[in-house]
C-alpha cells in the first residue's frame, strides 16, 4: 500500500536543506518504512489497542533525591560558543 | 449597536518545589549561577534516559484533587517537538491527550459573589531553560543573539488550563489569586510570580452577548504579575471591542504584553509552522496511579482557601473583603489565628492586619514572612489599645517600629513615651492649668455649649505631650466644670 509523503514538509520540520537527489532518495526510503508500518496496522487485530510501548510496564519512578550532575565546565564543553557561563545561540524572535 | 461579552480562559504554569528536577537528579533551585544544575539528561545528551520524579507526581495529584479534578487511571507523557534553543533536545516532555488530572473547578469570589470556573485539565511537563535576548538595545525584537541557562530546563512544571468561563479582567485576577492561594496551601510550590514559579498566559475573545460561539481569540504572553494580567486583559478587551465596532477583522494570534508601554504587540516567531508532532515519549512508561494511594492523598489535603474563608466567616464574623485577604494565604491565615489565640479580638486583629500591617508591608515591599513582626507583637498592640494604655495614633507608631526592628511592644511604648496618662491625680494638675488658662471656652462649656469641651481636651493632651488619655481627660474636665 503506497503512502503519501510530502518530503518538502518533512524536510522543513526537521530543518534539513535537501538537494533534489536527496529528496528523491529519502522519499523512496521513507516510503518503504511507512509501508512497513502500515502493514503492521493491517495485521493488528481489532481488540488489540494501539500502544507506543514494547513492554507492559507502568509507574517507573525515582525518589526525589539529588544526584551529582555535570560540572559547569563539562556542561559547556560541547558548546560552539558561550558567554557569561551561558550557551550562546543565534537570535530567535522577530517582532512586527 | 451590538453588545459584546468577554470570554477569557487562563493557562497557569506552576513550578513545583521538589528537591530535584522532573526527569533527572539535578537540584531544583532558583537563582543558582548559570548552567550549574545540569546533567546529560536535562541537557539532552544522546543516549540518556529520563525517569519521572515520584514527588512531582504526588504534587500534581494533590493539585488535581484540590481543584476537584478526576485523576486519570492511565496517563501518558508525549514529546512536543519544536526548534527553539530553550530545550536543548528540541522537544519538551509534556502531556497531550491523556493528562494526569481532568475536569475540575475552582470557586472564586468577585464583589462578594461566588463564581465557579471550570478547570479543563491539569497536566505534568518539564520547564524550559531561561533565554536572555542580548544585544545593543536590550529589546527582544532587536536582539543580536541569545544566551541560554539550562538550570531551569527539566524543572517539574504543572499546567492548569481553565475553561473559557471567565468574563472580565477582574474575574481573571480573582481566579489567578485563588489558584495561587490554593497551590500555596498545598505546599507544592513557592508560587512567586516575580521569580517565575507561577506564570500565566491568557486567551481572550469577544462575542455578541448571548451568543454561544467563541469569537476570534488572542493569546497574551509575558504576564508577570496579577496586575499585568488585569491590565493586559483590559487593554485587549478594549482593542478588540474597538476593532469589532469599526468592522475590522481580528486575527487569531499570540500577543506580547509590554508592561512599560501598557499595550500588547504581535509576537511572531521566525518558525512560522507550528506543528508540534506530539507522539508518545517511548522512554517513559504510562502512569497508572493506584486508587488507594490517590485516596490517601485526598484524605491528607490541607484546608483550602475557600474552606478557610467560610470558617473565618463563621468563627470570627469577618468582613468578606478581610476574609478574602486573610484566608488568601496560609501565612496570613496562620498569623491571624495565632494573634486571636493570644487574646486579640478577631475584628481588631483583622483590621490591623488588612489595613496597617498590609499597608506598611506594601510600602516597604516586604512579605509578611520577611518582616520581624510576630503574632505576639500584634496581640500586645491590640491589648494595649483595648485597655487604653496607648492611643490609636500611638499604636500605629508602635506597629511601624515593630515592623522595622521586631522590638518588644512594651519596650517601644516606654522608649517612645507613648503610655497614656489615665491616672486621675497626674491629670488633675494639668486640667487645673487648662481651666485657668482658657476662661472663655470654660465659660461656654459651663453655659452648656458642649462643642468647646473638645478644645479643652485637646489642650490637656497638648500639655501632656500627647500622653494623656483623651477619654479620662474629658471625664475629669466634665466633672470639674459641672461641679462648681
Ligand atoms: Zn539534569
Amino acid at each position: 500500500m503506497p503512502v503519501e509523503i510530502d518530503i518538502e514538509h518533512v524536510a522543513r520540520l526537521a530543518r534539513l536543506a535537501l538537494t533534489d537527489e536527496e529528496k528523491e532518495r529519502l522519499h523512496a526510503q521513507l516510503g518503504v518504512i511507512m509501508e512497513h508500518a502500515a502493514k503492521v496496522g493491517e495485521v493488528a487485530a481489532e481488540e488489540v489497542p494501539p500502544t507506543a510501548y514494547a513492554i507492559p510496564r507502568s509507574n517507573v519512578l525515582r525518589p526525589d533525591e539529588p544526584e551529582p550532575g555535570l560540572s559547569h565546565e563539562a556542561a559547556l564543553a560541547g558548546a560552539p560558543e558561550d558567554e557569561g557561563g551561558r550557551f550562546k545561540v543565534p537570535r530567535i524572535v522577530e517582532m512586527e | 449597536m451590538t453588545e459584546y461579552e468577554t470570554v477569557i480562559g487562563l493557562e497557569c504554569h506552576v513550578e513545583l518545589s521538589t528537591r530535584t528536577k522532573m526527569f533527572c537528579g539535578c537540584v531544583n533551585e532558583f537563582g543558582a549561577p548559570p548552567n550549574t544544575n545540569v546533567c546529560p539528561v536535562c541537557l539532552g545528551h544522546p543516549g540518556t534516559l529520563p525517569v519521572p520524579n515520584e514527588t512531582a507526581i504526588e504534587y500534581i495529584v494533590k493539585i488535581g484533587l484540590a481543584l476537584g479534578c478526576g485523576i486519570a487511571p492511565r496517563s501518558l507523557f508525549h514529546r512536543k517537538n519544536y526548534f527553539y534553543p530553550d530545550m536543548p533536545k528540541n522537544f519538551q516532555i509534556s502531556q497531550y491527550d491523556l493528562p494526569v488530572c481532568v475536569a475540575g473547578h475552582i470557586d472564586i469570589e468577585v464583589d462578594g459573589e461566588t463564581r465557579r470556573i471550570g478547570i479543563t485539565r491539569v497536566h505534568m511537563e518539564e520547564d524550559t531553560g531561561k533565554t536572555t535576548h542580548a544585544g545593543a538595545t536590550g529589546r527582544i525584537a532587536q536582539a543580536d543573539y541569545a544566551l541560554l541557562d539550562y538550570n531551569r530546563a527539566g524543572v517539574p512544571l504543572v499546567e492548569i488550563v481553565s475553561e473559557p468561563d471567565i468574563r472580565s479582567p477582574e474575574e481573571a485576577a480573582a481566579y489567578l489569586r485563588e489558584i495561587r492561594a490554593t497551590v500555596e496551601a498545598l505546599g507544592v510550590s513557592d508560587v512567586r510570580m516575580e521569580e517565575g514559579s507561577l506564570r500565566c498566559d491568557a486567551n481572550i475573545s469577544l462575542r455578541p452577548t448571548g451568543s454561544d460561539e467563541l469569537g476570534v481569540k488572542v493569546e497574551i504572553k509575558n504576564l508577570n504579575s496579577i496586575r499585568s494580567l488585569e491590565r493586559a486583559l483590559t487593554y485587549e478587551e478594549e482593542r478588540q471591542a474597538a476593532a469589532l465596532a469599526a468592522g475590522e477583522p481580528l486575527v487569531q494570534e499570540t500577543r506580547h504584553w509590554d508592561e512599560d508601554q501598557g499595550s500588547t504587540l504581535t509576537l511572531r516567531s521566525k518558525e512560522e509552522a507550528f506543528d508540534y508532532r506530539y507522539f508518545p515519549e517511548p522512554d517513559l512508561p504510562p502512569l497508572e496511579p493506584d486508587r488507594g494511594w490517590v485516596e490517601s492523598i485526598r484524605a491528607s489535603l490541607p484546608e483550602l482557601p475557600a474552606a478557610l474563608r467560610a470558617r473565618f466567616d463563621k468563627d470570627y464574623r469577618l468582613k468578606p473583603a478581610q476574609a478574602l485577604i486573610l484566608a488568601g494565604s496560609r501565612e496570613w491565615a496562620d498569623f491571624f489565628v495565632e494573634t486571636v489565640k493570644l487574646g486579640a479580638a478577631p475584628a481588631a486583629a483583622a483590621n490591623w492586619m488588612t489595613q496597617d500591617v498590609a499597608g506598611n508591608l506594601n510600602k516597604a515591599k516586604l512579605e509578611l514572612r520577611d518582616a520581624p513582626i510576630t503574632p505576639q507583637h500584634l496581640a500586645d498592640i491590640v491589648r494595649l489599645v483595648e485597655d487604653d494604655t496607648i492611643s490609636l495614633t500611638g499604636a500605629k507608631q508602635v506597629l511601624e517600629e515593630v515592623l522595622a526592628s521586631g522590638a518588644d511592644v512594651e519596650k517601644v511604648v516606654e522608649d517612645k513615651g507613648l503610655r497614656q496618662v489615665s491616672d486621675t491625680t497626674a491629670l488633675a494638675a494639668l486640667i487645673d492649668e487648662v481651666i485657668a488658662e482658657n476662661p472663655d471656652p470654660v465659660d461656654q462649656v459651663r453655659k452648656g455649649k458642649d462643642g468647646a469641651i473638645g478644645f479643652l481636651v485637646g489642650q490637656v493632651i497638648k500639655k501632656s505631650g500627647g500622653s494623656a488619655n483623651p477619654k479620662v481627660a474629658q471625664e475629669l474636665l466634665r466633672e470639674r466644670l459641672s461641679g462648681s
